[in-house]
């Protein structure tokens, strides 16, 4: 395979596959991430109806082929690589968190209904990955910048915009993993490895645009412009949504259902009985639990890692500014 | 709602297909995909009747089954996520591969797994594929109201389809003159640092959005002019005739079916 091919490869197929297709996710975890989806996008629909008038209509809908349209822009990085838009944080930063969330769903909607980009049983985990977790991300922007200078805000778009894309990829990467679709040990750190870079793209992309809206139109950006979505509550609500996904998933799927099953069928005891921290024993590399327990808990870590990490550029970014 | 062809998948044809209630097609695309997934794995004769019925659907809505397999392409790539279950679920050993140092084995439970996996998401993927084939979208829209979802999605998504290609072809145009005015090496290289590209194609989606928001504020006066009340009205009743829930009937009864001879035949 000659290096061209190779990095055509890595931009129209790896990069762009966070839209899970059907099959992919078992009908329990897929089932469960449509349930949470649905909740909290009537909860983003309450919300907007509130706060916005019926002006806002047209704005979200237009808002919303905004950031499809976005997702065209692209640039080279290196080799024959390109970055790309998710629009996540973006959305969220513009039009605060619940327009932001509801936009964003709509952008994965369309692709998964409309352009088979993604599946109709694994949409509520695509519009989950991509579209909830990224919004509410970029929802945080307000709390911990909204106020700030104007370096201050950017670098904070840009770290959510990151973070954004690696938190995405890690829900997917964990969602194939209850699902038997791929083995924990493989796919998180695969796709983590993966996103950690693209997400990169989309942080600069983010501050960049982030900049120029600041400078051309900076009533738009503005303090008051954008109705604050509270710091704090967010990272509490998305703690929440990860920690009940965590212990919910494996739960739901208790009933031996298939990788499990085939597992047992196969005689997996023998090396489940291996001792747990041999690392690929005989080069099959071992499942990371195939207990509900230890699934829960890789889980939880996964949510804690992607907490703490959001917590920890928080704080930084709010001292900053004192020392500055 | 009108779309270039590029975006468009809708391809009217003169069928019974096309014709049925959207929220039959709907509701039967939704359950066949989910009876699919509901299968076991390596269920192979309940995967190819499945094939069976996607293909009649095909041939009964004059899509061709070319076409329909050409497009079912679309979400392959996808199954690098799951090769490595070839390789780890523990079974009867079929081949080995030397990589590096190591030695990776190849199990046959594995195999069976990843099959069932890519079969039944390639046999998903056209099912959608012949949902958006023969419904057209404003169609599909009012299906979804009908189906109970929020009114507000429903009227975004509505106003977003309808914006869709209008910025589509303007970030196209954006794309263009960028390309127009960038000149690249042999070795394909492209200029400036990594953090100047970066804002380039940052200021574009600044640029984009700046336009849409100014355009959304045109549109608004504008329907406002036009007696807007706040969601879309249709023509179109939207009535469930006899063939439509004979269709259902029918579609219902193969899926049970299928489920029943999945389960007996492996």
């Amino acid at each position: 395979m000659n290096v061209a091919l190779l990095t055509r490869l890595w931009d129209e197929i790896v990069v762009p596959r966070l839209h899970i297709p059907d099959g992919f996710l078992s009908l329990p975890v897929a089932l469960v991430f449509w349930a949470i989806t649905v909740v909290l996008l009537l909860v983003a629909i309450r919300k907007t109806q509130q706060q916005l008038g019926e002006r806002q209509i047209p704005l979200m809908g237009v808002m919303a082929a905004f950031i499809f349209a976005a997702q065209m822009i692209n640039f080279p990085i290196a080799g024959g690589t390109s970055g790309h838009l998710l629009g996540g944080v973006l959305a969220a930063v513009m039009l605060g968190p619940w327009a932001g969330m509801l936009v964003m769903a709509c952008v994965i909607i369309v692709q998964g209904l409309f352009f088979q980009d993604g599946g109709l049983l694994v949409m509520g985990a695509n519009v989950f990955n991509m579209g909830l977790v990224t919004a509410a991300l970029g929802s945080l922007y307000h709390g911990l910048a909204g106020r700030r200078s104007r370096g201050v805000r950017l670098v904070t778009a840009g770290v959510l915009a990151w973070l954004s894309v690696v938190a995405g990829a890690l829900f997917t990467a964990l969602q194939l993993g209850f699902s038997g679709t791929s083995p924990f040990a493989v796919v998180v750190p695969a796709m983590l490895g993966v996103h950690v870079l693209i997400g990169i793209g989309e942080g600069l992309i983010t501050m960049a645009a982030l900049a120029f809206v600041m400078q051309v139109r900076p009533d738009l950006v503005a303090v008051e412009a954008v109705r604050t979505g509270g710091g704090r509550g967010w990272v509490v609500v998305g703690l929440v949504i990860a920690l009940v996904v965590a212990v919910l998933s494996p739960i739901a799927s208790a009933d031996p259902d298939g990788l499990e099953r085939v597992a047992i069928d196969m005689g997996f005891e023998e090396i489940a009985a291996a001792p747990p921290y041999e690392l690929l024993p005989d080069y099959v590399i071992p499942f990371l639990g195939e207990t509900p327990l230890s699934t829960i808990l890789a889980g939880v870590i996964g949510a804690l890692v992607v907490a703490l990490v959001a917590f920890a550029v928080g704080r930084l970014l709010r001292q900053r500014p004192a020392a500055a | 709602m009108m779309l270039p062809n590029t975006l468009d998948r809708y391809h009217d044809r003169p069928s019974s297909i096309h014709d049925l209630d959207p929220r039959v097609k709907v509701v039967v695309t939704l359950l066949g995909i989910f009876s699919v997934l509901w299968l076991p794995d390596g269920a192979w004769g309940a995967y190819g009747l499945v094939w069976c019925m996607v293909l009649a659907v095909a041939l009964v809505a004059q899509l061709g089954v070319g076409w329909v397999l050409r497009r079912s392409l679309v979400a392959l790539p996808f199954a690098l996520v799951a090769i490595t279950l070839v390789f780890t679920l523990p079974g009867q050993t079929l081949f080995t591969l030397q990589l590096g140092g190591w030695e990776i084995r190849a199990s046959d439970a594995g195999l069976v797994r990843f099959g069932s996996v890519l079969v039944r998401s390639w046999l998903s993927v056209q099912m959608a594929i012949l949902l958006v084939a023969t419904t057209r979208i404003p169609d599909l829209l009012h299906a979804l109201r009908h189906l109970r979802v929020p009114t507000l999605l429903v009227t975004i998504l509505a106003f977003m389809v309808r914006y869709l290609s209008v910025l589509v072809d303007e970030v196209t145009r954006l794309l263009r003159a960028r390309q127009a005015r960038s000149a690249a090496s042999a070795q394909g290289k492209a200029g400036g640092s990594l953090l100047w590209r970066a804002r380039i194609a940052g200021n574009m989606a600044g640029q984009l959005f700046l336009r849409s928001l100014e355009r959304s504020d045109r549109i608004y006066s504008a329907m406002l002019a036009r007696g807007f009340r706040g969601q879309y009205v249709t023509v179109n009743p939207h009535r469930m005739r006899r063939r439509d829930w004979l269709a259902l009937g029918v579609a219902l009864a193969a899926l049970g079916m299928l489920q029943w001879l999945g389960r007996a035949l492996s």
